[in-house]
């Protein structure tokens, strides 16, 4: 059994396999009009070869292009994985993408077939329309609203699937000879990296890439049918295609569409995944949520929860490493799972977890010490779209917060002098799409590919990415300055949403700060301060206090440690807006775009160093429907106390 | 097919209606007719009588003069004045404009209230729950879920009403509505006290229920963008009486609507 679907080399020929081997058993589970619809991997071929043979029927060819725009659904796996049995590519897109960055990958891949999820995405396609001439069909799973729409090419999924059942009860053969075509190293999908800097680059990643890694990674996990995945990043992104497609395809276990993006936390406790996978942001939510939740809990409860907390903190992750704990420490921590642990993995849906990642980002050491006090096996996870995500993984009972795990196997790792991190291994990617320049750039002559990360391996063999080789600097002084660790520090405590450090070149570091307006909101409230909004609370002097003392303490923490401990942060100010993805301050991914903040708030960072106690500002918002508009506000620059490197002195 | 050619013919008329409280005269002799299909408009300043016109409709009113003719299955019906019951028979449903919701319990379970006309099992069944009762809600449950999932507010079903913010409360209380299926739906000032976002929600759930189900809708409304945007015709109240009736673009260069918003000297 092992041998006969190892040597099966496309995604559609998984699904066949699984079809007869598992066929009744569930594939892909969504809920819907309030109840969990299942569709066993019976049915799911099934839709898939009916979808396959409507598209064939619509003219889909190999090696053509078909984007998908919508959130989690089965029909989007459906469609991926059909446009890949007629050895089309498929190019999952951002679903809250604007329209205009749609454009972009549409006009790229010369995309003539587009599958939206509903009205607001054919919306968006349609306004496109004009400067995408190739694409002719677009195709709807909810036909809400559309019904009066009389754009020609613009046709329902479920007629598509009709008129594909139709073929295929003519013709069943043609389908089976399609998929028999595919090869393992053809194209399985494209993926548009958000582009951190410049255009978004088309990733071209095989059907043997994609393949590999999840089986590599699957056989470390011990992942099997029996496992369980809630499915609620956006498709477009690898890591969630990696969870909610590769790897079940790979192992047949079983994927949950949550009703809509409102409902995750209800559903994830419905379902009660076995096998997770959230970045960093995500986590921290969470944390902020119980965090604020706790607050409102009675005096008992509080007690209890920092008492327990403290018991965990100290002895939770060690005991979930299978190290020594002493009797007494077992026993509080057996009375802290029955009283508090267990109820708030329940509240988390995370009863069920055997194994969870986090990756995208780095995460705060406090953040994932949190979730593996509590029982839940968080592990770390590195890789990228040009890898197919698995390069390296925590193994179980070695699990450090500050590096990424030793390579997974298959994969080598190398550093240049610069201390960049190259990776050669099965799940590169080709290349990318029609970018035979950045591909060069990216993937050397030996096939080592430049990630941009840099890092070092600690004495276990384990990596340890710092940041971006790009953006790791030096102060003035020669302090390394490494501003995505200092922000990430900063973004641990609930009240700060997101950080900005700057101090490349400069004497100091100073930083933006946006506060977490639920968060500082709540916070506000048990104080009895009446505020109107984010800008309101942002230009308040207690919350200003809040961040100081934030920011100080993260100074503190600095000062313990030798070689950044002059990268403590001397000044700060409180944004007066979010960052948003929407104004290109975040990447849709959400992670900062220091570059791009640097130079749009200039005037701000100018007065950070400058000494300036308050600066005046406008921005330009743009709002969800494309309009825009200013806001203006004159800002106030605090100073935070500083701390001297006792750690350092002591050292030296 | 587009939105003008679906309306069809007149389905609800108004003719010569007035209504007094004592010596206030809500209402004076007011006529207009509501065509299939298609989202019709009352404004006008405040105490023009556009609530008490939604309300002799619905029949929580009885005018002293005038008739008002409805079309129910293909046959005429015609009253002096209604039981709001019987309305509600015939297949009008309503919003409030102070929502009246039933505050504590779940968004749910006040939805299926909107099913209760619909209800056939005996007050026993109920009790007891048994054959048709059993049957009955599951189908309930069904139509309910898809009203659910149509005003996308999935994520609040368990939620008791009276937490939920005013602009989601609205959202409710149309669902409730919808949960009637009403062939004719009044809506006394849907977007009243809502912020910019909201009001564009709304806007886009009223119109695709307007499409969706096909509903005929009445609705009361001060904002006049959302009511241009959005509405077929509209007619004007002042003072209990009807100084304008046609499409948003009559109705802006209407001489007597100018005047009766901005103000003359009597």
């Amino acid at each position: 059994m092992k041998a006969g679907i190892g040597s099966l080399d496309t995604f559609p020929k998984l699904l066949l396999h699984h079809a007869r081997a598992r066929g009744a058993l569930p594939a892909i589970r969504e809920k819907d009009l309030g109840i969990w619809q299942t569709w066993t991997w019976h049915e799911f071929a099934d839709e898939v070869r009916a979808l396959a043979c409507g598209l064939a029927e619509r003219g889909l060819k190999r090696g053509e292009h078909m984007a998908l725009v919508g959130d989690n659904r089965p029909r989007i796996y459906a469609a991926m994985c059909a446009a890949q049995c007629l050895g089309a590519i498929p190019v999952p897109l951002y679903q809250d993408a604007a329209a205009a960055e749609m454009a972009f990958p549409i006009q790229n891949a010369e995309i003539a077939h587009a599958l939206a999820e509903d009205q607001e995405q054919v919306d968006k396609l349609l306004e496109i329309l004009p400067k995408c001439p190739t694409l002719e069909h677009i195709y709807y799973d909810d036909p809400r609203g559309l019904r009066y729409y009389a754009q020609p090419g613009l046709e329902a999924y479920d007629a598509l699937l009709e008129l594909g059942r139709a073929a295929w009860r003519r013709d069943p053969a043609f389908l089976e000879a399609e998929i028999e075509k595919g090869r393992g190293e053809d194209a399985a999908a494209m993926f548009f990296t958000s582009g951190t800097t410049g255009t978004p680059k088309g990733v071209v990643l095989t059907h043997h890439a994609l393949i590999d890694r999840a089986r590599a990674a699957a056989e470390m996990e011990g992942l099997s049918d029996r496992d369980v995945v809630l499915a609620y990043l956006p498709p477009a992104w690898i890591g969630q295609n990696i969870f909610s497609y590769a790897q079940p395809f790979v192992t047949g276990y079983c994927i949950c569409c949550p009703e809509s993006a409102e409902t995750v936390m209800t559903d994830m406790r419905e379902i009660g995944p076995t096998y997770y996978f959230a970045p960093p942001r995500v986590l921290e939510a969470l944390l902020t949520q119980v965090s604020i939740r706790m607050e409102d809990a009675g005096a008992v409860k509080r007690w209890l929860y920092r008492k327990f907390m403290g018991v965990a903190r100290r002895v939770g992750g060690m005991l979930l490493d299978g190290k020594r704990v002493s009797a007494l420490d077992r026993l509080l921590y057996w009375l802290g799972d029955l009283l508090v642990y267990g109820p708030l993995r329940n509240v988390l849906g995370m009863s069920r977890v055997r194994v969870a990642y986090t990756a995208g980002e780095a995460i705060g050491p406090d953040l994932f010490k949190f979730y593996r006090s509590l029982g839940i096996n968080l592990k770390q996870l590195y890789g990228s779209t040009e890898t197919s995500v698995f390069v390296c993984v925590q193994p179980n009972g070695q699990v450090k917060p500050d590096t990424v795990g030793p390579a997974v196997p298959g994969v080598e790792l190398k550093f240049t002098p610069e201390r960049e991190l190259l990776i050669r291994s099965p799940g590169l990617f080709k290349e990318y799409y029609k970018n035979p320049q950045a591909t060069l750039e990216a993937k050397d002559q030996e096939g080592w590919f430049h990630t941009g990360d840099a890092g070092y391996f600690d004495p276990d063999g384990h990596l340890k990415i710092i940041d971006r080789v790009k953006d790791v600097g030096q102060l003035a002084d020669g302090t390394l300055f490494a501003p995505k660790y200092l922000e990430n520090k900063l973004k641990f405590f609930p009240y700060i949403q997101e950080a900005v450090a700057f101090g490349q070149g400069r004497d100091r570091v100073c930083a933006f700060i946006n506060i977490d307006a639920e968060a500082v909101g709540n916070w506000a409230e048990k104080r009895n301060m009446p505020y109107s909004g984010y800008v309101d609370l942002a230009s308040r002097d207690e919350v200003y206090e809040l961040v100081r003392e934030c920011v100080e303490q993260v100074n503190a923490d600095l000062a313990q440690e030798p070689e950044i401990a002059n990268s403590q942060i001397h000044r700060f100010l409180i944004l007066h807006k979010v960052l948003d993805a929407d104004d290109e301050e975040l990447t849709r991914t959400r992670k900062v775009r220091r570059g791009f903040v640097a130079q749009k708030y200039a005037t701000l960072v100018d007065a950070l160093y400058a000494g300036k106690q308050s600066v005046h500002v406008e921005a330009q918002v743009k709002y969800e429907d494309g309009r825009t508009g200013t806001i203006s506000a004159d800002l106030r620059i605090h100073d935070a106390k500083t701390f001297r490197a006792d750690a350092a002195k002591r050292a030296a | 097919m587009s939105r003008e050619a679906r309306i069809g013919e007149t389905v609800l008329s108004v003719e010569k209606v007035s209504l007094s409280f004592g010596g206030v005269k809500a209402l004076q002799d007011v006529s207009f007719d509501v065509r299939e299909h298609e989202v019709r408009a009352i404004i006008g300043p405040n105490g023009a009588g556009k609530s008490s016109m939604l309300n002799v409709i619905n029949g929580v009113y009885h005018p002293q003069q005038g008739t008002i003719r409805l079309r129910a299955n293909g046959a005429w019906k015609e009253f002096s004045d209604m039981d709001s019951h019987e309305a509600a028979a015939l297949g009008i449903a309503r919003t409030f404009q102070n929502i009246a919701l039933f505050k504590g319990m779940t968004v749910l379970d006040n939805i299926m209230t909107g099913r209760n006309l619909k209800m056939r099992a005996s007050f026993l069944e109920q009790a007891i729950w048994i054959g048709r009762a059993r049957r009955e809600e599951l189908k309930h449950r069904r139509a309910v879920e898809e009203i659910i999932d149509f005003m996308e507010i999935q994520h609040i079903r368990k939620t008791p009403v009276g937490r939920l913010p005013y602009g989601l409360q609205k959202r409710v209380e149309l669902a409730r509505a919808l949960a009637a299926e009403p062939r004719l739906l009044l809506l006394d000032e849907p977007m009243a006290g809502m912020n910019m976002e909201e009001k564009q929600d709304m806007c886009r759930f009223v119109l695709d229920v307007n499409d969706q189900y096909g509903t005929t809708i009445v609705l009361i409304e001060h904002d006049m963008g959302v009511v241009m945007d959005i509405s077929d015709r509209v007619v004007v109240l002042d003072y209990g009486r009807k100084i304008g009736d046609g499409t948003p673009e009559e109705i802006r260069g209407n001489q007597a609507v100018i005047d009766a918003y901005l103000g003359v000297a009597h």
